[in-house]
């Protein structure tokens, strides 16, 4: 017990003596979050428009207030003729131009239908999708509240309410992503090039020819891992919670539980890794690609699982960051518990268990 | 019981043997030397002696045990120091060897009686990072490491190679002292003026052992006179003499250039006298292990 002691001591010294590496560990998840949670956002947050008014009445003013009270939209300026719209996107800062036809509250009065025109700048898709679906609910509010006003007899009003992420913050969704990534990279990648460090060193030599046994070995150098990804797991957390106001409705045990069997998951891959390669250089590469790439396109963390083809869906079946993500969001966004989250809990459980089987098999007890 | 018994033992990589029916024994405190160029299979050797590695053919014993089917005994008895410098670099020296000792379950103190000469010649730098000493004080503190166990057989793979003339020299004489705690010991070197130094050694060159001896014995074995020979222009004289008939083989040894002959030596002072060398200086020179490792070698390659 005390040679376990001693290397996993020997591992913390690695880790701490290494301090380029210490700086990378604790300060990726850091910049990370804020990147994606304050730059890399497809939030809509006072977008710039412009307002061709060629009705000016009361009713087209009370629109554009309606557009602009809301923090969504800030009106850049007004344009005087249809000639302008396209100089206004040009400049580029315009995203959105609305045109409020002439007669524009007589149409709506006497003739019951009235038309208001969205131009918005396409270049970005998803933005310019956004930002339309945004102003024509506001639109709508508006029209229910002029129809309100005169009691129509018959109206069929949709209520739409978002539920779990009210106010459909990206953060949200960003921050159980980020945690996925960074508690990959920490366990996966460190783990696979630490133990690849000893066999190009040639420490691995000398490691074989002593009485320690290879679980030994692979167990010292993993635990301080283990506990490097679950204190990253919690200043992941604890900075959604304080900076993004991220809710976690569910058990907060559980919560941690779970990362801490992803971060096995994680490092199971790692040892994996590091028993078929015998550089860093290569180990790196594999954690790169191998397991980067996938958790980011396939986990559903960026690009959403269910518009892919049915193949990769698939594909993404055998990646273990999709099911921590749902785990994720299920805990700390619904609220729920390990009954409702069991199933992707067991797949996980599956996985490190798989994983850590292989690879005690294709350990090897000699070099080669 | 011998210590160490290897028995026509080969083993190739893909197409390159890499030794080829090694066979010999170590005896009780013996100093024993593999002597031979890089790439000869030394490290491979050791690797199969020190359970690292399985061999093809053949077997070996290493205290008696097999070293297949017993590998985790012998882990346990040996004490393996790798070709290449293979110790913690971040951690400092009482660091590596508190954590050697401790996973071969010891103490350095326990044990200190057998490393005391050694650790206390880098003992003023126990608190340096390993990566940061000089040579020779790496190997020391890797001779410690694989010592601080009290191994029951020594297996160094060539530890004085890349350290000065001084410490090498230190070196050796702490093998002397080892040797006479009992413990055996099969050291590698590509230096012949360390081949002296061991009881016996094998000369070893491309994966087969051309003679085990005492260095004596070797020596005295080389049944022909040497002339050392030097001229202002020694490049010139090599080329020369290579050239010349009767000569059987010339190399350079230090500022002379050793040369043996099927000859008369007149015949070699009339075929140079010509040529014009400046400050020609011929005269017998003693025989060293260096010529018979030479001798044999051209053997060898003319054999293959």
């Amino acid at each position: 017990m005390k040679q376990f002691f001693v290397f996993v001591r020997k591992e913390c010294y690695h880790i701490f003596r290494d301090k380029r590496t210490l700086l990378i560990l604790f300060g990726m998840p850091l910049v990370l979050i804020v990147l994606f949670g304050f730059a890399i956002t497809n939030e809509i947050h006072h977008v710039q428009i412009a307002v061709l008014d060629q009705s000016r009445d009361s009713y087209s003013q009370r629109l554009v207030q309606k557009m602009t009270a809301s923090r969504y939209f800030t009106v850049n300026r007004y344009l005087s003729g249809e000639k302008d719209i396209e100089p206004a996107f040009r400049q580029g800062d315009v995203k959105m131009v609305m045109v409020i036809p002439n007669r524009f509250a007589h149409d709506f009065f006497h003739e019951k239908k009235a038309a208001i025109q969205l131009l918005t700048d396409a270049s970005d898709p998803n933005t310019a999708t956004t930002l339309i679906n945004y102003a024509n609910s506001m639109i709508m509010q508006y029209q229910q509240e002029l129809t309100g006003e005169l009691k129509l007899p018959l109206t069929i009003s949709g209520e739409v309410q978002m539920v779990y992420n009210p106010s459909l913050k990206g953060v949200f969704l960003f921050v159980p992503g980020v945690m996925t990534l960074i508690l990959m990279l920490v366990s996966a990648m460190m783990t696979s090039i630490t133990i690849t460090r000893e066999k190009e060193l040639g420490t691995m030599e000398i490691l074989l020819v002593s009485p320690l046994k290879p679980v030994m070995i692979i167990a010292g150098k993993v635990i301080p891992y283990i506990v490097l990804s679950f204190l990253i797991a919690l200043i992941i957390l604890a900075m959604g919670a304080w900076v993004f106001a991220m809710p976690v409705k569910g058990s907060l045990l559980l919560l941690l539980l779970e990362c801490i069997l992803f971060g096995l998951t994680a490092l199971s891959l790692g040892i994996l890794i590091s028993s078929v390669t015998n550089s860093q250089q290569t180990a790196m590469m594999i954690s790169l690609m191998g397991l980067m790439l996938p958790t980011i396109l396939l986990s559903g963390f960026v690009f959403p699982l269910e518009s892919m083809p049915k193949a990769l869906q698939v594909v993404a079946n055998a990646i273990p960051a999709k099911w921590f993500n749902i785990i994720l969001k299920d805990v700390m966004l619904k609220g729920m518990g390990l009954r409702q989250v069991w199933m992707p809990t067991l797949i996980l459980c599956g996985m490190t268990v798989f994983f850590l089987a292989v690879s005690i098999r294709k350990f090897k007890i000699r070099l080669s | 019981m011998q210590p160490i018994i290897v028995e026509n033992i080969h083993k190739s990589f893909g197409d390159v043997k890499a030794l080829h029916d090694i066979s010999f024994t170590i005896g009780e405190g013996e100093l024993f030397g593999l002597i031979g160029p890089d790439g000869a299979g030394k490290s491979t050797l050791f690797r199969i002696l020190a359970t690292l590695l399985l061999a093809d053919e053949g077997n070996a014993k290493v205290n008696g045990r097999d070293v297949v089917k017993e590998y985790r005994t012998i882990r346990r008895e040996v004490g393996y120091m790798p070709g290449r410098f293979s110790l913690y670099q971040d951690l400092t020296i009482e660091e590596n060897l508190n954590f050697f000792a401790t996973i071969f379950n010891t103490t350095v103190e326990e044990n200190y009686e057998l490393i005391k000469e050694i650790y206390e010649q880098i003992a003023p730098f126990a608190k340096r990072p390993a990566g940061k000493l000089s040579g020779g004080m790496k190997q020391k503190l890797a001779l410690c490491c694989a010592l601080v166990h009290k191994p029951k057989v020594l297996f160094l793979d060539e530890p004085t190679t890349g350290v000065d003339p001084v410490s090498r020299k230190e070196f050796w004489d702490m093998l002397q002292r080892l040797k006479t705690k009992g413990i055996p010991i099969l050291v590698s070197t590509p230096y012949m003026d360390e081949a002296v130094l061991c009881d016996r050694v094998a000369l070893i060159q491309k994966g087969a052992i051309m003679q085990i001896n005492t260095p004596a014995n070797i020596v005295a074995g080389f049944g022909m006179p040497v002339w050392a020979m030097k001229a202002k222009n020694i490049y010139r004289l090599i080329h020369d003499l290579r050239a010349f008939k009767g000569v059987l083989s010339c190399y350079a040894f230090g500022e002379y250039l050793h040369v043996t002959l099927d000859t008369e030596l007149d015949d070699v002072k009339a075929y140079l006298a010509p040529l014009g060398h400046e400050a020609l200086e011929i005269k017998p020179a003693a025989p060293g292990i260096e010529d018979a490792f030479m001798q044999l070698m051209q053997e060898q390659n003319e054999l293959t």
